[in-house]
């Protein structure tokens, strides 16, 4: 006989509408973006892309769609580099002060990011860094960190510290016990922190509203401006874009850890 | 030994100069200017007792945040109960309705919300067709279209950590009482939920904090009408060059969430909250 507990049928029946409620709202722009009229709704009479046609043809689109990615890019290498140095430090180390290191580096999740972009519009005006491109890197990059520091550090506490030991103990130097005992071990934790820290910079926003303004103008401040200012199905066919491309990231972390796992 | 360790110490050094240089002072100055501009002194934290508008801003965010933690909660509380009682394959799939969501921009989100909720929007569309409403309903640009988008927001917050609690309850536990004879509902109350505990104060604690500082959800769906802290700083500095009073706010927001977290340190496991590995 099976004694196993298992939900009822009012709560398998609620979990589904509560998933429902999580993924549904968001699945309704791909319709939306694919309707024939000039404004926000379903499709009427027929399936149309002259909304997409429309982004990929305007230059203010294409132009953010690309410095976005190239912040991005910049703040992930930023955010990989100083997070998994900090990382492997804070392990092998493990003191109450790497302890204090750690929570330092979590910081940006803990503080609301408005608070930080108030700060940082009058710290960059004194060093002459708003509105840059190494500005917004920079404060995306930061901010990037922890969650490389947290993926990291969770793939370093599956890693055996013997093996480092042994490595230093047969005359490795430090140097060459992270090229090849380390940090190959380690690569998927890296490589999740890399994926997390690109998603971060290529979303955010609030920093961008403060410290950038017109030379620096990417994807999510267009986006911003369009839902305040026209709402137009034009939005949609971005917000279908954005989608698509952050499930294709997603997707390709999940297949990195099944491989690393298999 | 000591020697030995410099090494080490120096692959944290590059973290933590940019972590100092560009993260702390930045919000060191923050809470400096909350002090000193225009003058001197505590004047922009009298406010807090003497100015209407001030409370009024500080009494929506708690309100909306209180009962944003409660639904997400609730609802994230269904989920992971499903998602913990399920088998290996289904499992995957519930954990993947979690996740979508949790990495979809949440400015795609709120557009997505404002398509279904505003005055001639899909949801407005659908019920006066069906003839259940003649008149469109108001269901977005003030609080409840606010918290219609946050708590879609928190959701996959609460679920996380309510999901790791839940899977380290022992399924014998439960399998025993059910072969006592314990009804499905006994054994929810008196053996799965208080040994999901833990993870119910965390998961609160972690959507408190998050929906505190909240600025993009609250500025789009509350159509500027129903101001929370986050949005009410970013006023006061933009729009209306009052530096001390939106530092002051910041601060007082830095402060409420650093207590809360202390105050819940001792209560459950800091690092359940955000999953730090080891």
């Amino acid at each position: 006989m099976d004694h196993a507990h298992r939900p009822g049928g009012w709560t398998v029946a609620a979990a589904w509408m509560v998933a429902i409620y999580l993924v549904l709202p968001i699945s309704i722009v791909i319709p939306v973006s694919l309707t024939d009229q000039r404004f926000l709704s379903l499709p009427q009479e027929a399936l149309s892309l002259r909304h997409y046609a429309t982004v990929l043809g305007s230059e203010a689109w294409l132009g953010s769609i690309w410095q976005s990615f190239l912040i991005a890019v910049a703040a992930t290498v930023i955010a990989v580099v100083a997070g998994t140095l900090c990382a492997i430090g804070c392990w092998r180390l493990s003191r109450r002060s790497t302890e204090l290191v750690r929570a330092m580096m979590l910081l940006p999740i803990i503080i609301p990011s408005i608070v930080y972009a108030v700060g940082l519009y009058r710290y960059f005006a004194k060093i002459d860094l708003l509105d840059r491109f190494l500005g917004v890197a920079i404060a995306h990059g930061v901010t990037g960190i922890p969650y490389v520091v947290i993926t990291v550090s969770t793939a370093l506490a599956a890693f055996d510290p013997r093996l480092e030991q042994a490595a230093r103990g047969m005359g490795a130097s430090l140097s060459q016990t992270l090229r090849w005992v380390i940090l190959p071990r380690i690569a998927p934790g890296i490589v999740s922190g890399a994926i997390f820290a690109f998603i971060h910079s290529w979303d955010e926003l609030v920093i961008v509203l403060f410290i950038a303004s017109r030379d620096v103008f990417t994807l999510p401040r267009r986006i911003w401006d369009g839902i305040n200012e026209n709402l137009d199905p034009a939005m949609a066919a971005v917000a279908v874009l954005l989608v698509v491309f952050t499930l294709g990231l997603l997707l390709l972390d999940l297949a990195l850890r099944k491989r690393r796992d298999a | 030994m000591r020697r030995q360790d410099a090494g080490w110490w120096l692959l944290i050094l590059p973290a933590f100069l940019l972590m100092t240089a560009f993260y702390i002072a930045p919000i060191a100055q923050v809470l400096a200017i909350s002090f000193t501009e225009p003058s001197p002194g505590l004047g922009n934290y009298e406010r807090l007792f003497t100015s209407e508008s001030v409370q009024r801003v500080i009494v929506t965010t708690l309100r909306i945040c209180t009962i944003t933690t409660a639904l997400a909660l609730l609802l994230g509380y269904v989920l992971a109960y499903r998602i913990a009682l399920a088998n290996e394959a289904a499992r995957r799939w519930w954990i993947l309705a979690v996740l979508v969501p949790l990495w979809i921009s949440v400015l795609v989100r709120a557009f997505a919300w404002v398509t279904l909720l505003r005055r001639q929007g899909l949801v407005n569309n659908a019920l006066m067709e069906t003839g259940l409403i003649t008149e469109p309903l108001q269901l977005v640009w003030n609080e409840f279209g606010i918290i219609v988008g946050m708590v879609h927001y928190m959701v996959p917050y609460a679920v996380l950590p309510l999901l790791a609690s839940m899977r380290e309850i022992d399924p014998r536990l439960l399998a025993a009482a059910r072969g006592l004879g314990a009804p499905r509902f006994t054994i929810f109350r008196r053996i799965f939920l208080p040994l999901s505990l833990p993870g119910l104060i965390a998961a609160g604690v972690l959507v408190f904090i998050f929906s505190l500082g909240f600025y993009i959800t609250p500025a789009i769906l509350g159509g500027g009408k129903t101001l929370m802290v986050a949005e009410w700083i970013g006023l006061q500095i933009l729009d209306l060059i009052r530096w001390g009073l939106g530092t002051m706010m910041a601060t007082v927001l830095v402060v409420a969430i650093l207590a809360t977290l202390a105050v819940f340190s001792r209560v459950v496991d800091l690092k359940r909250v955000f999953g730090t590995g080891a």
